[in-house]
């Protein structure tokens, strides 16, 4: 039962660290439009998150009559658990669950994870949710598949499905000077995954209202945003696991960070993309990308690993 | 496994009680026909909120279920490795990686991909 308490301690770590990233988030989208981000609440802006959470759990629920509530009110519950699960998967120092598939889980979670995002925009009876949920889905849905092939190809390196492997494959060299551009495409399809700038159809900031969470006030609202945020970092610490060196010495959580600040500072520069050009890049240009590049590696890798079959 | 079975439900109990915290530590006031009605700024809304999507969606869901399969099957090909003789593994796999080269080329001409939305 060490283990319980060992992963809750990793959930309520995350939840602070989500809770400062939305801080760091503002701060720093202020600082690249010239401003400065919110700075009067505590030393800085310090107590911001702690100050937005108590605005959002106090104001008022509102229950839209039309829509079909249970599922409306489970959508957002989902979505944050399903986000929190994911970090399950996670190497660590302590070996936490010692998971001998973790890449399959994490694959699992991200197929489901599409759910929330239906439930939530179909359950709100509103034209502007609908509209946004289904261009959320599909955006998400496309990118999968690329996503995963494109992981495939670190995997063939790391025979096996473990997350806690790759960090003893990089220790003489990073995976992401053995491919870079596949971990480039990986970072795309993060940024599409997980409904981000200039991939951010399923919010949609102008056009749509505000997308598929148009209709949710206090609660429901701070527990997508929580989900967001939550696979925000779970995207970037991976990426960081996978190709930046895999170890949990002090270098990888600080590339974390980086890849975190990546995360913003794209949402602060790029416009956002129009969606059949979104759909293109994903069928016409990443897939296609991501299956020759697994036919090179793979055919490459396993004919270098003639003479290693031991290892 | 086992573990899971605590992990998943715990991490939805917490979740369910940040939900219904929420829902106590609101402020609560009468509802009203403007509050719950759906959101169209300021306008009463005339139609159905559920408009007909475009069939362009559930296409591009289809073609993404066929890229799924074939990802599924292509699990197990990793794991394999190194209990599978490398020139055999080789050609199995590049081989299946080419049909589904080839499948996406073919849904490509066939113009399924074309402002898939």
């Amino acid at each position: 039962m060490i283990q319980v308490i060992l992963f809750l301690v990793v959930v309520v770590c995350v939840l602070v660290g989500v809770a400062f990233f939305t801080l760091f988030e503002r701060k720093l989208l202020g600082y690249i439009q010239l401003r400065k981000g919110p700075n009067k609440v505590g030393l800085g802006g310090v107590l911001q998150p702690f100050s937005d959470a108590i605005k959002l759990f106090s104001k008022e629920h509102v229950s839209p009559s039309t829509s079909n509530y249970s599922a409306f009110l489970i959508a957002p519950c989902f979505s944050l658990g399903l986000s929190l699960l994911m970090w399950l998967s996670i190497p660590s120092f302590f070996n936490l669950l010692s998971f001998n598939k973790s890449v399959l889980f994490f694959l699992c979670g991200l197929g489901v994870g599409v759910y929330g995002l239906l439930a939530a925009g179909w359950s709100s009876n509103s034209k502007y949710s609908l509209i946004g949920c289904l261009r959320g889905v599909a955006q998400t849905v496309s990118y999968e598949v690329s996503l995963v092939l494109i992981l495939f190809t670190p995997l063939v390196v790391t025979v096996g499905y473990e997350l806690g492997s790759f960090s003893s494959f990089q220790e003489n060299l990073w995976f992401i000077f053995i491919f870079p551009a596949a971990g480039l495409i990986w970072f795309i399809s993060c940024l599409a995954e997980t409904n981000r700038t200039p991939f951010d159809f399923a919010e949609g900031e102008s056009e749509l209202v505000s997308g598929y969470n148009t209709e949710y006030s206090s609660g429901g609202f701070a527990l997508i945003m929580l989900a967001e945020y939550t696979s925000i970092l779970f995207m970037s610490f991976l990426f960081s696991v996978i190709f930046l060196g895999g170890d949990c010495s002090f270098f990888v959580l600080v590339s974390f960070g980086v890849m975190a600040f990546i995360f913003v500072w794209v949402r602060g520069t790029l416009p956002r993309f129009r969606y059949d050009k979104l759909m293109y890049l994903a069928w016409k240009f990443f897939l296609p990308f991501s299956i020759s590049y697994l036919v090179l590696m793979a055919g490459l890798l396993s004919m270098l690993f003639l003479g290693f079959k031991e290892c | 496994m086992f573990q899971l079975m605590i992990f998943i439900p715990l991490i939805l109990l917490i979740s369910l009680v940040a939900l219904l915290l929420s829902l106590i530590t609101s402020k609560s006031s009468k509802m009203n026909r403007e509050k719950s009605s759906p959101f169209e700024c300021g306008f009463d809304t005339n139609s159905n909120q559920r408009l007909p999507f475009s069939l362009r969606f559930f296409l591009v869901t289809i073609i993404f279920l066929i890229f799924d399969v074939e990802i599924v099957i292509m699990f197990p090909a990793i794991q394999s490795i190194f209990t599978s003789q490398e020139l055999h593994w080789n050609f199995i796999f590049i081989s299946f990686l080419i049909i589904l080269m080839g499948g996406l080329f073919h849904e490509w001409k066939q113009g399924s991909l074309e402002w898939s939305v």
